[in-house]
């Protein structure tokens, strides 16, 4: 057997056995709240499910599915082995760094997967919070949920591609207003990224893109 | 089974290597030459010859280069250069290799007017498009085989259009050189990129026809070797492994290889949920397979291959250095995750119908193993 391939990737020994035989996989049917970051598109997705007990806030059970590459298999596994029993305030004080410090460190052009997995990790909670009634539905939470949605194109989230325009928060009601053009392929992907990022929180949503030029 | 990256050396190409590396060392120098440098040279204007024969061109109508990277610039950067009073118009299709798309990318930043020709679902230039868009370019550039999918493309008909509005047509055949027959003077083909080491030769070498009356503008400068195309000392010993691979081809290797191809295709997609990429049979490169399979990404694939003992490649953009999904795929219609999920096999002359049975067998097991865990297989589960 050889690990050629993936050392000369630079993957640490530890990033090739969590990848092998990724802790805490696989879907929890009775999971207090889930949380989707990332695309398809990008080939980098995270489906996180957490049980939170509702008293001590401590985090009973945590898994995760993955689509993508050995680093987002690896990351998602050694985050959810480093957050498992922590309660919400301590597990947020486990960032990306510190994830891929404890896999030995991370490939430069795979530290983004260390950063996706901690961000489905504040996804989850916050979504939980606002389950809970222990957080306000306002444009800061809506902002911090579409971090976890990325731009297919170039890799890095909605926010920081600057394709939010804008966002409503009134009555439960969320508006997101969008600079993609109306009935592109993009569109639709990023339409049903938001969606499934919001999944799970009673929260009436909608999304608007960029009327399309008229075409001649 | 990655032989479109690179082939393994054959033995017999390493041993002529040796003897012009270990005895006969000299270079081509002048006219009256020692007897070193006189057998350099003969093995040099050998090897022309041999490539020559093999595409039907005249021996002085070979360039030696250091590999396909170097023939595709020499051919468009040093035909878009000279002449540029005539035009600055140059054509290439989308789905080529990335040494011909960026140094389009450069000629366009250079004040070149660039155009990129679209394809269909297979991967073929759609013809139509060839001449409505080729009028005043000074050089159209198509492949022949395709690197991802391999897609042969209708040389013929794309040479008759260029032929019919008078443009030079150059080719990048490394992929195809020697597993499919290619005849310059039938096609119409004025300058043509080929390769050693995807045919058993050394890397490090390659070559690039130039009809006669075609004057492409040196990269290299320094000398008047290769007819004033190419400075530099000649490398020699490479240039004979190249010559000696060549020989080594025969039509029963290519035609075993198409039978693994079909067998690996056949066998992959009775996977659930894949798809081939590219054509099948005679239009089709003998040694491509390429399957997506869908709710997987492929360097995870790859990863999980390599650690059973399989090289394969993948169109995925988790495996590019610059993070971007395969052009190709996008280019044929695949959406980003048809990219992410596409999976390349390449057999050799060397490998057997059992290797292609156990390859695809990891394959089965490994694309299971990321399904049960992907949450896109869960939604086609809980969809269907």
């Amino acid at each position: 057997m050889s690990f050629s391939m993936a050392r000369r990737f630079g993957y640490t020994d530890l990033v090739i056995e969590h990848f092998r035989n990724p802790r805490n996989i696989g879907e929890m049917e009775d999971a207090d709240v889930t949380a989707k970051v990332g695309s398809v598109a990008c080939g980098d997705l995270i489906k996180l499910y957490v049980k939170i007990d509702d008293d001590t806030k401590k985090i009973e059970d945590i898994s995760f599915e993955s689509y993508g590459c050995a680093a987002n298999i690896a990351t998602s596994s050694m985050m959810t082995e480093l957050v498992k029993g922590k309660t919400i305030e301590e597990a947020r004080r486990v960032t990306y760094k510190t994830i891929a410090e404890a896999l030995g460190g991370l490939p430069k052009v795979k530290v983004h997967c260390s950063v996706l997995s901690r961000q489905s990790l504040d996804a989850a909670f916050m979504k939980w919070e606002v389950k809970k009634g222990l957080r306000e539905v306002d444009e800061r939470f809506v902002r911090k949920i579409l971090r976890g949605v990325l731009d297919p194109i170039e890799g890095v989230d909605i926010i920081s591609a600057k394709m939010v325009e804008g966002i409503r928060v009134a009555d439960g009601k969320i508006e997101i207003r969008l600079s993609v053009e109306e009935g592109t392929e993009l569109a639709k992907d990023i339409e049903e990224d938001i969606k499934d990022a919001f999944e799970g929180t009673p929260l009436d949503l909608e999304v608007r893109h960029h009327k399309g030029t008229p075409t001649a | 089974m990655d032989n479109a990256e690179t082939t393994r050396v054959d033995p017999e190409v390493v041993e002529v290597m040796r003897l012009y590396m270990l005895e006969k060392y000299g270079v081509p120098i002048g006219e009256f030459g020692s007897t070193m440098e006189e057998e350099s040279s003969e093995v040099l204007e050998g090897a022309r010859e041999v490539i020559a024969r093999n595409i039907n061109a005249n021996p002085e109508e070979i360039v030696f280069t250091s590999g396909g990277t170097e023939s595709n610039a020499l051919a468009i950067k040093g035909v878009a250069h000279s002449k540029r009073h005539e035009g600055t118009k140059v054509v290439a299709s989308k789905i080529e290799h990335l040494s011909v798309l960026d140094t389009l990318r450069g000629l366009g930043q250079g004040g070149f007017d660039t155009l990129l020709l679209d394809v269909d679902g297979e991967g073929f230039v759609d013809l139509e498009g060839v001449r409505r868009s080729v009028d005043g370019a000074r050089l159209v550039s198509v492949q022949h085989a395709n690197q991802e999918i391999g897609t042969l493309q209708d040389l013929k008909a794309i040479g008759e259009v260029c032929e019919e509005k008078d443009v030079l047509f150059h080719c990048d055949a490394v992929q195809s050189f020697t597993k499919e027959p290619i005849d310059v003077e039938k096609v119409g083909i004025h300058l043509l990129s080929v390769s050693s080491h995807l045919i058993h030769g050394p890397k490090g070498v390659g070559a690039l026809f130039v009809r006669k009356g075609v004057h492409p503008e040196p990269l290299l400068l320094g000398d008047d070797r290769e007819f004033g195309l190419r400075a530099g000392t000649p490398n020699i010993p490479g240039i004979a492994g190249f010559a000696k691979a060549v020989d080594l081809v025969n039509a029963e290797t290519v035609e075993r290889m198409r039978g693994l191809r079909d067998q690996a295709i056949d066998l992959l997609l009775e996977i659930e949920d894949s798809k081939l990429n590219g054509p099948r049979g005679e239009r089709r490169l003998c040694n491509n397979v390429n399957v997506t399979f869908r709710y997987v990404e492929g360097e995870a694939v790859l990863m999980h291959a390599d650690l059973e003992g399989l090289v394969i490649n993948t169109g995925s953009a988790c495996y590019s250095e610059r993070l971007e999904v395969s052009h190709v795929i996008r280019a044929i219609g695949g959406t980003h995750e048809e990219a992410h999920g596409s999976i390349r096999l390449s057999p050799s002359k060397w490998t057997t119908g059992g290797e292609i049975v156990s390859a695809s067998e990891i394959l089965g097991r490994v694309v299971d193993r990321l399904r049960k865990v992907s949450p896109l297989a869960r939604a086609r589960r809980v969809s269907t």
